[in-house]
């Protein structure tokens, strides 16, 4: 059997402890190949369904195609879909012109933490009008399934798939629990919560492979549409670069990656900003 | 254009040994030797150690984090990846402070092989020898050990051949036998990915070459079926009505049809469908596979559980003799409750007896110990709350390991080495009560003349109690719910009057005085002895009485 296969198999089981064990269980979708490969994962672990609520972040800054890619998936697949958004920080005028570092923790470290904690609004997607209201419901979320991959920063490496953070989002990266023989942490104190993490041994090869094999309609912005450039990493429209490429399908894009030695995150204007802030950004609860 | 088809194979392997004797900077130089890293991650590294004012080393390549770097040392079992012409590996780094095992013991468990680094230098050190330990207890079986530094002592065969022999009757006494012994320098690149002019007397491999040489695991489907039950879903909307159990095929393999065994319950049922989504449908499914079934036959199943073939079942105990290390801060100490989790039970554990506990650095054993402290490795027996499947570790890994949960976190794990089921521990708390006392619960009453009534019933109580059993006498009018009670204790309680249980949950001797119905009737004026003697005899027809 190949590798893929033991990749999705161990995800399965993975996303089947957590439901097991989190009543408080949501998912972060942030619309990219990644958190959409997870949810794939999900309904392969659940055998068509997704029994948790999934969150998505919107900065309000985000490449409109991706808002309009979530709500039709949402629908399509009956989602229980929940946007988080830090109002008051856009109220005020927060935008990367105040400088990178500063907005990426005002509109996504904040709201993901307000988001999950039950103190910033919820907006609940009703279906089948696809209408988002705000959610009554704020319930801190005690187990958070990420998308993240071990082979994307250094800081990432160091994940356990079960990680333990504080109320404040906080990760004490020396004082981990064990974790051994599918074992996992499942247990945990007031007022802390998990992160999950399925897709921690995957190579960004590995999520082209399996949207490959798996035909998962990914949003159509990876590939390129004509301009000869496509994007190998979402984000934010304005921080976010796209790559010179022609690869329009994912058998095109797994041939350009295996020849290519540029990080993946290359295109990403916060990973320069400083040598740690993706480290700073994680230990403050930014997925 | 068709899409590459993913055919390499890929490895696990852990990196371990003491703290500095190189573990970073080997990893460092294979990620480096063989060409794997993404262009800039070397110069960026290179870029803060000069804004740092530091000499750059191959270790910072994986110091990404500003925590480690501040301390210089590597804290957590890092994942990193690199690829050979041969196969491509994900390499664990695991520390080697002794704090910091708990991250070793998670990098490691999750690894097929394991390079073990001793310092050419320092020799074998204590983290040396528990490493080797624990990898022996975490079921890794293939171990190269690489003596480090070499450059540093002058690439000295006789430094080399000194630890050799010293490491080697190490772990001859643990049962690990080492694939290879390679003399290294990772600081100069020698014998990581090639070969050294200073080490002309050494014609064995190098390190990647031994890698390389690495088999992979066994798969485990020719083992017998061991189907850990996972969860039980019935979505029940969106027109689902399936009912799935769910779980992973941790050894063997099932097929549509089979006839599978649920434990510890026993309950049977057949296979009537392999589920999943989005996946053309299959007759059969193997080891290591996430998967669901539906049965033919409902019965209940639920998380804990362990699915079977008839012919091959595992053992259901509640008594587990096992090796364990110990990662708590508080120790584990005798006669306290913990959480155990094997495969998917999970179940209350105390330990009932410690036979052995090991300073896993120096083999020293210590019998007289009464707790298991952090960092030690124990051979104690634990008692179950209630009896789970189980097997050996030898036998079958995923149902014969388990780790201990104490205050939230995993702080220790072990392998089964031995396990029985005790019949008495297992029963329910009535039928243990029944078997303490020797006897089972049973009513008398005893209806007529109250004064006679009561006089009886003083006597038969001293009778009993003589006789070795538990009877207690209640006052007349008693209330129903105080003498159900007493019975549900196990006790033989004689009610003088109406006792009025309509359904008494024990046997129940009606006693007449003076005529009436009943099991037994006597004489108004009877003799309490004579009463006594009747009443006796039927209690004993009744299966009621102690043995003597």
């Amino acid at each position: 059997m190949s590798q893929l296969q033991d990749l999705e198999d161990q995800g399965v089981y993975i996303f089947r402890e957590a439901y097991k064990h989190f009543k408080e269980l949501c998912m972060l979708w942030s619309i990219g190949k990644d958190s959409t490969v997870l949810l794939w994962l999900a309904r392969k672990a659940f055998f068509g369904h997704v029994p948790f609520p999934l969150v998505h972040i919107d900065t309000s800054y985000k490449i409109p195609e991706m808002i309009a890619y979530r709500d039709e998936l949402a629908r399509r697949w009956g989602l229980t879909m929940i946007v988080g958004q830090n109002r008051k920080a856009l109220a005020d005028g927060m935008g990367p012109e105040r400088g990178r570092l500063t907005c990426c923790t005002a509109l996504k470290t904040d709201a993901l933490r307000e988001t999950l904690n039950g103190t910033g609004p919820r907006m609940r997607m009703q279906h089948p009008s696809g209408e988002y209201v705000e959610d009554t419901v704020r319930e801190p979320f005690t187990g958070v399934i990420v998308g993240a991959r071990a082979d994307e920063e250094g800081s990432r490496s160091k994940e356990r798939y079960f990680s333990p953070r504080e109320h404040s989002g906080d990760w004490d990266i020396a004082d981990q629990p064990p974790e051994l023989w599918n074992q996992f942490k499942t247990d945990f104190a007031p007022g802390t919560h998990v992160r999950i993490h399925p897709l921690l041994d995957w190579t960004e090869v590995n999520i082209w492979e399996y949207i490959e094999r798996e035909k998962i309609p990914i949003i159509d912005l990876y590939f390129d549409r004509g301009e000869g450039r496509r994007y190998r990493s979402l984000g934010c429209a304005p921080c976010t670069g796209s790559i010179e490429s022609c690869a329009k399908t994912p058998a095109e894009i797994i041939v350009e990656l295996r020849h290519t030695k540029v990080a993946e995150r290359a295109g990403r204007a916060q990973d320069k900003a400083d040598a740690y802030a993706m480290e700073k950004l994680r230990r403050d609860g930014y997925m | 254009m068709s899409a590459p088809v993913s055919t390499t194979e890929t490895m696990n392997i852990v990196i371990v040994g003491h703290v500095d004797h190189g573990k970073s900077t080997m990893v460092g130089r294979l990620l480096a030797d063989t060409g794997t890293l993404p262009e800039g991650k070397v110069e960026k590294v290179q870029a803060t150690c000069r804004r740092q004012g530091k000499v750059f080393e191959y270790a910072f390549l994986l110091d990404a984090l500003e925590a480690e770097q501040d301390q210089g040392i590597t804290i957590d079992a890092a994942r990193v990846f690199f690829k050979t012409a041969k196969r491509d590996y994900i390499i664990i780094d695991a520390p080697g402070h002794v704090e910091f095992l708990k991250n070793m013991v998670t990098g490691a468990a999750r690894a097929e092989a394991a390079v073990l680094l001793i310092d050419a230098g320092e020799g074998v050190q204590e983290n040396s020898r528990r490493h080797g330990y624990l990898l022996a207890m975490l079921g890794i079986r293939q171990v190269v050990v690489a003596v480090n530094k070499m450059d540093l002592v002058d690439y000295d065969q006789g430094a080399f051949d000194a630890i050799v022999a010293e490491y080697r009757e190490f772990l001859a006494e643990i049962g690990v036998e080492p694939l290879q012994f390679i003399p290294v320098a990772s600081r100069t690149g020698e014998m990581i990915a090639r070969r050294s002019d200073k080490l002309t007397w050494y014609d064995g491999p190098t390190i990647l070459e031994a890698v390389d040489g690495l088999s992979k695991q066994p798969q485990q489907e020719n083992l017998p079926l061991r189907f850990p039950v996972q969860d039980v879903y019935k979505w029940g909307h969106r027109g689902d009505d399936r009912r799935i159990v769910a779980g992973r095929v941790e050894a063997g393999s099932l097929a549509v049809g089979d006839e599978v065994v649920f434990w510890p319950s026993g309950k049977r049922s057949r296979v009537a469908s392999i589920e999943a989504f989005s996946a053309p449908s299959v007759e059969r499914i193997g080891a290591r596979r996430s998967t669901g079934i539906t049965l033919t036959e409902q019965i209940f199943a639920d998380r804990g559980d362990v699915i079977s073939h008839a012919d091959a079942p595992p053992a259901v105990a509640n008594r587990l003799r096992v090796k364990l290390f110990w990662l708590g801060r508080a120790p584990m100490t005798q006669g306290r409750a913990y959480k155990l989790k094997l495969a998917t039970a999970e179940v209350e554990a105390r330990i009932v007896a410690i036979h052995r506990v090991l300073d896993a650095s120096d083999l020293d054993s210590s019998t007289d110990k009464r707790l298991v402290e952090r960092h030690d490795v124990a051979d104690v027996t634990l008692a179950l709350r209630r009896p789970i499947a189980v097997d050996r570790a030898e036998d079958s890994e995923a149902t014969g390991r388990f780790v201990v949960v104490d205050n939230y976190d995993i702080a220790g794990g072990g392998i089964v080495s031995a396990h029985k089921l005790d019949a008495i521990a297992a029963a329910s708390g009535a039928q243990r009560r029944h078997a303490l006392l020797g006897h089972g619960p049973a009513l008398v009453n005893i209806r007529g003349p109250a004064e006679r009534g009561r006089a009886i019933a003083d006597a038969l109580e001293g009778e009993l109690i003589g006789l070795g059993n538990l009877a207690y006498v209640v006052d007349e009018g008693a209330s129903p719910s105080v003498i159900a009670a007493l019975l549900d204790a196990g006790l033989i309680v004689i009610a003088p009057g109406e006792a009025n249980l309509v359904d008494p949950p024990a046997p129940c001797v009606d006693v007449a005085l003076g005529g009436g119905e009943g099991d037994v009737i006597l004489d108004a004026d009877v003799s309490a002895a004579a009463a006594c003697d009747a009443i006796l005899g039927e209690l004993a027809s009744h299966d009621r009485l102690r043995q003597h």
